[in-house]
Formats: C-alpha cells, structure tokens, sequence
C-alpha cells in the first residue's frame, strides 16, 4: 500500500524488564504522527500485553506494525511453545504465569482478555510446538 | 488538579517531575496487579501503587497515567528511578498506606470541581 508505515521490532526474550520497548516506541511515533489519543491508548495496551506475553511465554518475538490511514494493524510472530486450548487462555483469570513473574505484578490473565478489548479485531494462529502469531487492527 | 499542584502539596516526595507538569489528573486509580492496571487504569489518573518495577513505569507510560504514587514506602530502584526521570514519566513516594494517599487525592481532586462549580 502506497501510504503504508511499516515498524519492525526483535523482542528479547531474556530481559524482562526492558520489555514494553517496543510498545512504548510505536505509542511514540503514533503520537507524532498526530494519530488520535484513544486510537494511541489502545494501540499501546494491546502490543505492550502481547510483548510481555512475547517475553514471559514464548522467550521473544518480532512484532511488525504497519500504519495506514485507516488502521493500525500489529503482528506478533513467536516461535514460542504454542497456546494448547486458545479459548480457556482468551478468559479472563486464566493464566500459566510461574510465580517470580507474578510477583512482579504480571500473571493476572488480563493480558489477552485485554488485547481483545482494546482492539477492533484480534486473530490468534498457533500452533504447540511451533510458535504463535497474533494479529491486532486498531482503526483510527 | 495537575500534577505539577499535586506534587506542590508535599503529600508524598517527588521522585521524577514527569515531561508534562501541566496534565490535568482526571481521577484516582488503586491497583497493584500490572496486567489489571493497563487495561483499567483510566487516561490522565494519579494511580496509586505500591508495585515498584521498571514494569509499573511500562505500563503508567502506556496506559497514559498522569503519575505514579508509591505507597507504604515502595521505592524504585536507582535504575528505575533514572529511566523514569529520562522517560519523562512523573513518580511520587510515600510512607502513607495506599487508601490514605488515594483518599487525600480524592479529596483534593473533588474540593477544586466543587470550588469551581461554586464560581459560575
Ligand atoms: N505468545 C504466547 N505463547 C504461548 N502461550 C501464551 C502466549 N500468550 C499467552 N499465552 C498463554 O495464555 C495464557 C493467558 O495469557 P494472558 O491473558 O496474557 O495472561 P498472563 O500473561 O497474565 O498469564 C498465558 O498464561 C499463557 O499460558
Ligand atoms: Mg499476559
């Protein structure tokens, strides 16, 4: 697409605490580009849960994120260990956290009850063994 | 209320100024758990935690908080305290328990909506 803006970030699977990098780079550039607070807001809360789920679940990722007029549409590619049931993962609570991570705070299960909430459409490829990809679309 | 009046009040020590001392804070928002915080903390709140991580930064920044308060004397670690001072992110601290801080927020937030009421 002609007025497209495309964003790629490598997400480290080993450094939790620099995780979010990548979500706060995009909110950024978002804000720059003079998009909307709501659309930004949203954008923000969405990636930054699938980057931590990225670095606590799959040990890193890519995230790829694309701009258009219309929409901001987010990647997320891991070649983590899978999600076995997405539906019992998708509810609120559910979560397979091990304790340090959830003494950081993180580990509710909000995350990809979250990402469904702030965003318009959220598509979730996985496979066990081989990796998830997540797609997120905003519209501005 | 903006948070550059709200740190002017002493009721908790200033650790990072934040970029954007003039943002109006909208409301109070409690909440130690991160992944509840972002999808619930409202835009513009002073959210009041006693969770102190590089993560609490992460998710105040993106969830767009106006600032941070610490409570019952959690501290960031220097590393932290200095990405927050470089991220523009604004953070107070106190020894005060979590519902005193939100309470006195609360309280300063709904004297200035009533005093401004009463002008017009
Ligand atoms: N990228 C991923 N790879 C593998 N498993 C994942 C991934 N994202 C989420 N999960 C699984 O889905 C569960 C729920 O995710 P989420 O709602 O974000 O909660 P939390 O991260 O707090 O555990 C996780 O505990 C984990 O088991
Ligand atoms: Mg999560």
């Amino acid at each position: 697409m002609e007025d497209a803006i495309v964003l790629s970030y490598a997400i480290s699977g080993e450094d939790f605490t620099r995780a979010g990098e990548a979500s706060s780079d995009v909110k950024k550039k978002l804000k720059q580009m003079g998009v909307s607070p709501e659309a930004v807001r949203k954008v923000a809360i969405a990636m930054y849960e699938g980057e931590i789920n990225m670095v606590i679940h799959a040990n890193g990722g890519e995230i790829t994120v694309t701009i258009t007029p219309e929409e901001i549409c987010m990647v997320l590619d891991d070649v983590g260990p899978g999600i076995p049931d997405v539906d019992l993962a998708m509810q609120a609570g559910y979560s397979t956290a091990p304790d340090e991570i959830r003494s950081l705070g993180f580990g509710a299960g909000m995350g990809l009850p979250n990402m469904k909430k702030y965003t318009d459409s959220m598509e979730i490829d996985t496979r066990i063994g081989e990796g998830t990809k997540i797609t997120m679309v905003v519209k501005i | 209320m903006t948070v550059k009046e709200l740190m002017d009040r002493n009721l908790a020590e200033v650790v990072s100024a934040g970029e954007d001392p003039d943002r109006e804070i909208t409301k109070v928002f409690c909440c130690d758990l991160l992944s509840i915080a972002m999808g619930r903390a409202p835009a513009g709140c002073a959210w009041v935690t006693v969770m102190a991580n590089m993560n609490t930064l992460a998710v105040a920044s993106l969830a767009d908080a106006a600032c941070i308060i610490l409570a019952e004397g959690a501290r960031l670690d220097e590393n932290a305290a200095e990405k927050a001072k470089t991220q523009g992110i604004a953070v107070l601290a106190s020894e005060q328990p979590v519902f005193d801080l939100a309470l006195a927020i609360y309280e300063l937030l709904k004297k200035e909506k009533q005093e401004k009421e009463g002008m017009v």
